[in-house]
């Protein structure tokens, strides 16, 4: 049988809940793409690993008083996000009290998350939707939401995106010309947290590096300059999340699966090649 | 419904708990002491991917966890690089190693029966009221061993985490003692698997660590308050959640995390 790509992708819109995740995971790609760049570039892949842990009991709880999970998403995230931002300067980064501080963070939130959920009286299912992404479970309200919150976190990556790389690639000296540099890196953890917060739909609380880092590390990896590497982040962010919605629609594998695996596949050969 | 000792799982759940926590309070205070605990989040996501692979496979799965723990811990002390990259490079390969896990969980849920599918949960978030009593018996004696070969290499393993530079130059094996440490890690991880689950051994490992830190600054001491913390938090979560129909789980990270913040506040308080 010959391959029509173009039965293939009538087949693939043909349900209503096809068209909603490839529209969220389309938006949620080109956001998480490009607030990777930055989160590779400064360093702070852990931070989006935190939020997106601590954004697992914000969904629970919002499934527990009954109104979308994105809301609880974003409520715990920016709120973590904040914390971050400002207790952050005070504790010393990478030190001893700051990775057990991040650490007894991360056990009591998931603690949380599982105790809603048994509150809730929900099934091993819906946790593992939150845990693991859901190409299901996307509706019309969360696919407007993922707009309007794709659209506001995208602007002002815009507007703080230039200060931003030079407050990450010389702090002092961007310090020294006038450029707020604390207050930059707090809109900047705000954005992150918004992308988390819509990124977790597609492929859970979990896999969050799949889209939020890889891609920006393959990226970097090929090309310095910033412009070059943010675009070809985005890039690669879509192609993953779209040959991954698609795999997982026509083979029944997990979503998490097929994201994870085909995000990983253009790193490895990278490091491999590099290595050599 | 009064004593909670008249019944057997929860004699069970005393004896692995009680073992499994002294191990994880121990191991744990040189995981903090070393700034290791990302290498912990690591190797339960492996413990997961693990367990889950072994049940697929139809081996046993406490093989399949200390298999693929102790396999990755290895992996790991190989790695050189440290900084951004090394962050980059493990969260980027853990990611995959979770959803390779979430491959099996749901080869694993297809093709048994639909209860199977709580499978996943248990080893996320563990399942020590379900020990059966050969569990019980290999985690426990697992859990004395490392206990047993940690307080071995206690002392060179204290002197080359605060002082590497001094340490290697005194003759002390830096590397082949920082593998053994990390083999160490990787089985108490697989043991609190069941305990706590995959995701929550942060909460016997780290929590109680980080409070021992905050109270006292001599290492002896800190084993010691760190052991005792995480057996008396996984007592009281096990007899609180005999009481309270909620999971152990829970009632272990809140614990020990009201701990972790009441130390905190106290350290300030005394600070100031």
């Amino acid at each position: 049988m010959p391959w029509d790509l173009l039965a293939d992708l009538q087949l693939l819109l043909q349900f209503h809940f096809m068209q909603n995740a490839l529209l969220a995971g389309t938006l949620v790609a080109v956001l998480a793409g490009a607030a990777g760049y930055f989160v590779v570039l400064r360093g702070q892949s852990f931070v989006a690993h935190m939020l997106s842990q601590v954004g697992f009991p914000g969904a629970a709880a919002a499934v527990l008083v009954h109104t979308s999970p994105v809301v609880g998403l974003i409520a715990f995230c920016g709120v973590a996000a904040g914390g971050i931002g400002w207790a952050g300067p005070r504790l010393g980064a990478g030190s001893r009290a700051e990775s057990a501080a991040v650490g007894s963070i991360l056990a009591f939130s998931l603690g949380l998350g599982l105790l809603f959920f048994r509150l809730y009286a929900g099934s091993a299912q819906g946790i593992y939707t939150f845990l693991f992404g859901t190409i299901l479970g996307i509706t019309d309200g969360d696919v407007q939401l993922t707009f309007v919150v794709a659209v506001l976190a995208l602007a002002a990556l815009a507007f703080i995106g230039r200060p931003l790389v030079f407050a990450t690639i010389d702090p002092d000296v961007a310090e020294a010309r006038g450029v707020p540099v604390r207050a930059i890196a707090i809109a900047f953890l705000l954005v992150l947290a918004l992308s988390v917060a819509i990124t977790v739909q597609i492929v859970g609380t979990l896999l969050i590096f799949s889209l939020l880092v890889a891609p920006a590390a393959t990226a970097t990896r090929v090309t310095a300059r910033p412009p070059l590497a943010l675009a070809l982040s985005v890039g690669i962010s879509l192609v993953v999340t779209w040959l991954g919605l698609a795999i997982a629609y026509f083979t029944n594998a997990p979503v998490g699966f097929a994201v994870t695996t085909l995000a990983f596949i253009p790193y490895l050969a990278l490091r491999a090649a590099h290595a050599r | 419904m009064s004593d909670p000792f008249a019944l057997e799982f929860m004699r069970n759940a005393f004896v692995a708990g009680t073992c499994i926590a002294l191990a994880a309070g121990v191991v744990g205070y040189f995981l903090v002491l070393r700034n290791q605990v990302f290498t912990t989040d690591a190797l339960g996501h492996t413990a997961f991917t693990g367990s889950l692979g072994a049940l697929v496979a139809g081996v046993n799965l406490l093989a399949g966890v200390f298999g693929s723990c102790i396999a990755v811990a290895l992996a790991i002390g190989g790695f050189a690089g440290r900084g951004r990259d090394r962050d980059v490079a493990i969260g980027t390969v853990f990611a995959w190693v979770l959803g390779l896990g979430v491959l099996f969980l749901s080869i694993y849920t297809s093709t048994r029966s639909a209860a199977s599918g709580a499978v996943g949960v248990s080893v996320l978030f563990g399942s020590i009221l379900g020990l059966q009593p050969s569990q019980v018996a290999v985690a426990s004696i697992a859990a004395l061993v490392t206990v047993a070969i940690a307080l071995l290499i206690a002392r060179p393993l204290l002197f080359l985490s605060v002082d590497p530079d001094v340490a290697a130059a005194r003759g002390v094996p830096a590397r082949a003692l920082a593998t053994v440490f990390l083999v160490l890690v990787a089985a108490t991880v697989a043991e609190s698997v069941q305990a706590v689950g995959a995701l929550l051994v942060f909460a016997l490992m780290v929590t109680p660590a980080a409070i021992a830190q905050n109270i006292s600054a001599r290492p002896w001491t800190g084993i010691a308050i760190s052991a005792a913390v995480s057996v008396a938090a996984v007592w009281a979560a096990l007899v609180l959640s005999f009481y309270v129909s909620l999971p152990v789980s829970f009632f272990v990270t809140a614990l020990v995390f009201a701990g972790y913040l009441a130390s905190e506040v106290a350290k300030r308080w005394h600070a100031a």
